[in-house]
């Protein structure tokens, strides 16, 4: 209640500065960089050389989406450009206006960011921001048991279960780790990585032949994987301990790893599947609503973040990478330099397959995670019958499409507004 | 003034707590479980039993229960009698033994896992023994019984202590005259024990038996901790389903079923260990 209300006198005050001192700035009206040491080196560091001057005014959710939707009713309004995740501004895909004419020069921004930014239309409704992700991580021990002719920065599903099952057994004990633990984020993983990989879906193809082939890929993966992997929430730590040698993790769950002992590992991008290299990127993305004031004023804007300088600036504030080209100078924390490079590999490479959080669940989230981790443990923990567990888990993934209606999204096809089928 | 209502007058406050803060709740805990968008619905209760994790949660939260209970009361009896006997020093074992009362049972969990993790306390002295050559891996969800026993020592270790407490405050409760005559009639201290202690001791231990036992069917942190979801109990399915996964509904009805089996229980313990009217001290 006390931070609904700090919120709304931050909006109230927000509002009022926004009508009279800062007239000529554009608003920056943001759903990240949210904590008070990221919003103020988003406005010392990223923003400061803006001419003209640009407001950021981070918020939490509810009064992020509240001031939109209002203005969105009202038909007018004060923001100039609208920063948030995919998943949000795909909420509110006809307010954008079409950015496709904002010249970036020698800025390239990554091309499946950029067809992501279309929202599913012909226009390009935002431009990619910027990114975290899910990268693998190797301790530089485990890099003598490679399978021959196995590139780290080029791994299959299949190279990585002997791999691991190299390590399991040459080194007496499993040295593959996966976030199982409680508060881990294995669902992510098998959202936006494995099933996508071998089916090509997140959604839709969940009992298919494929995804049962996924599963088994899984469950042979499991038998070299530390069984205390069911406790682990972060990868960073049982990498620090030496217990786990390769892992699977988000990049904020890695970083200290690398920033303990930037010598001892490597990041290197998730392993492909019959389908492609499947990740789940944590997009932001910049976008400019139909009733923005000065239009002209906010494209500048939106050009300026995406300049090289703006995007390193961004990783310093707020730990998202860079979405562009942009090259990463060589006094970066050493997390940053590590899994940058790792991230951009893993974005940019051919065959890259984004798998995107999940879009217009609503406070289903939790239930459609849930899903999949059900899934996991009665497959590759208690060992039931994948097309059984498949069958009975699709069910309930199905029931939860249709309860909130939500259309298909990123790699599943287009259900032209359709709760996205579960085949 | 009446003093025929006087009593009731005077347990009005409490009554209208309990109403307030427990009675409506439950009343509307009730609501969410069972009544849907289209009126009465057993869907809830349905969605709660389907699960594939419902069973061996209750499972494991009655056989937690049925286990940690009677051995923390057997452990609470002894230490009771040796500090109701202690001539010195009296208060500062009192002190020692209730250490882990003031802990959260949330650190005490995380004791324990420090005790039990891979690299823990218990390895760690394992390999510098020469026991093991490597760190065992002991929470696993391979053996989840290793987990229960872990669950197991960290609750006799953190709760046998506020059985003791009450055991201690009822056995001085106990007049002196009672053991003074039997000692006369010849009775050795186990036989004193078990005629005098044991029966006088009955409403300490129907209350620390009710307390215990409810406390034992909320257990929570303490599994939370040690086996994450590995070894599911009904309160952290209860608590999965509300924030996890926003099922309200659902969670309701698993608080229903935790209330049920704590009500069957007090009645029983009330039941079983009745002391009549006028019998007491």
């Amino acid at each position: 209640m006390r931070r609904n209300l700090v919120a709304l006198a931050g909006a109230a005050l927000a509002l009022v500065m926004a009508t009279n001192a800062v007239e000529a700035q554009v608003l920056f009206w943001a759903n990240q960089a949210v904590p008070v040491e990221e919003a103020q080196k988003m406005r010392d560091n990223v923003l400061k050389n803006f001419p003209g001057g640009a407001d950021f005014q981070p918020q939490d959710p509810g009064p992020f989406i509240t001031r939109i939707q209002a203005e969105e009713q009202a038909g007018s309004g004060t923001i100039g450009v609208v920063g948030a995740l995919h998943g949000d501004l795909a909420s509110f895909t006809k307010d954008w206006i079409d950015l496709s004419d904002i010249d970036l020069g020698a800025v390239k921004p990554s091309p499946a960011f950029m067809q992501l930014g279309k929202l599913g239309t012909s226009e390009q409704k935002y431009l990619p921001w910027m990114q975290a992700n899910y990268v693998m991580v190797a301790n530089k021990q485990a890099l003598q048991y490679l399978p021959q002719g196995a590139d780290i920065n080029d791994l299959t599903y299949d190279q990585l279960i002997d791999w691991a099952k190299a390590m399991a057994e040459k080194t007496g004990s499993p040295k593959f780790g996966f976030p199982a633990g409680p508060k881990g984020l294995k669902h992510r993983f098998f959202q936006g990585f494995l099933l996508p990989a071998y089916t090509g879906s997140e959604v839709s193809k969940f009992r298919s032949a494929d995804a049962a082939t996924a599963w088994g890929k899984f469950k042979e993966l499991w038998q070299y994987t530390n069984p205390a992997s069911t406790n682990y929430d972060f990868m960073q730590e049982p990498l620090l301990t030496g217990d786990v040698w390769v892992a699977f993790d988000h990049i904020a769950r890695l970083g200290t790893a690398f920033n303990q002992k930037p010598d001892d590992f490597v990041a290197f991008p998730a392993p492909k599947g019959p389908k492609g290299r499947a990740f789940m990127p944590v997009l932001a993305g910049l976008a400019i609503p139909k009733w923005a004031p000065d239009v002209a004023k906010a494209k500048e804007l939106v050009k300026y973040m995406m300049q090289p300088e703006q995007q390193v600036a961004t990783l310093l504030a707020t730990t998202f990478f860079p979405v562009t080209d942009a090259a990463l100078p060589a006094d970066l924390p050493a997390a940053a330099r590590a899994l940058g490079p790792a991230v951009t590999a893993q974005t940019s490479s051919p065959d890259a397959l984004p798998a995107l959080l999940p879009v217009g669940l609503g406070d289903k989230g939790g239930q459609f995670n849930q899903v999949y981790i059900d899934t996991f443990e009665r497959i590759v923990l208690n060992n039931e019958d994948i097309k059984t567990v498949l069958d009975s888990e699709a069910d309930t993934l199905r029931q939860i499409m249709i309860d909130t209606k939500a259309p298909c999204w990123l790699p599943d096809a287009d259900s032209n507004g359709q709760p996205c089928p579960v085949e | 003034m009446n003093t025929r209502a006087l009593p009731y007058l005077l347990l009005l406050p409490a009554t209208l707590f309990l109403l307030v803060f427990f009675v409506y709740p439950f009343v509307q805990v009730a609501v969410q479980a069972f009544v849907g968008p289209a009126g009465f619905t057993t869907d809830n209760v349905q969605t709660m039993v389907k699960n594939f994790r419902f069973w061996p949660s209750v499972r494991n939260t009655v056989l937690l229960a049925a286990i940690v209970v009677p051995l923390q009361l057997v452990m609470a009896l002894v230490m009771a009698s040796i500090v109701a006997n202690l001539k010195s020093a009296r208060n500062t074992i009192l002190y020692i033994f209730t250490i882990p009362l003031g802990l959260s049972d949330l650190a005490a969990g995380i004791i324990w896992l420090a005790i039990f993790e891979q690299s823990g306390f218990l390895n760690s002295m394992l390999v510098s023994l020469g026991v093991v050559d490597k760190p065992i891996l002991f929470l696993s969800y391979q053996n989840s019984w290793v987990i229960f026993v872990a669950v197991l020592l960290a609750e006799l270790w953190r709760a046998t202590a506020i059985v003791m407490v009450i055991l201690v405050a009822g056995m001085g409760l106990i007049p002196k005259e009672y053991y003074e005559a039997a000692e006369v009639f010849g009775a050795g201290p186990w036989k004193r024990f078990l005629k005098v202690t044991l029966p006088m001791l009955k409403p300490s231990l129907q209350t620390a038996l009710i307390l215990r036992t409810i406390a034992a069917f909320e257990v929570f942190s303490v599994v939370q901790a040690l086996g994450g979801t590995t070894l599911p109990v009904l309160v952290g399915q209860t608590y999965d389903w509300q924030f996890n996964q926003q099922q309200t509904g659902v969670a309701a009805a698993m608080a229903l079923v935790i209330l049920a089996i704590s009500i069957a229980c007090t009645v029983f313990f009330l039941r079983v260990l009745r002391t009549p009217k006028g019998a007491t001290l």
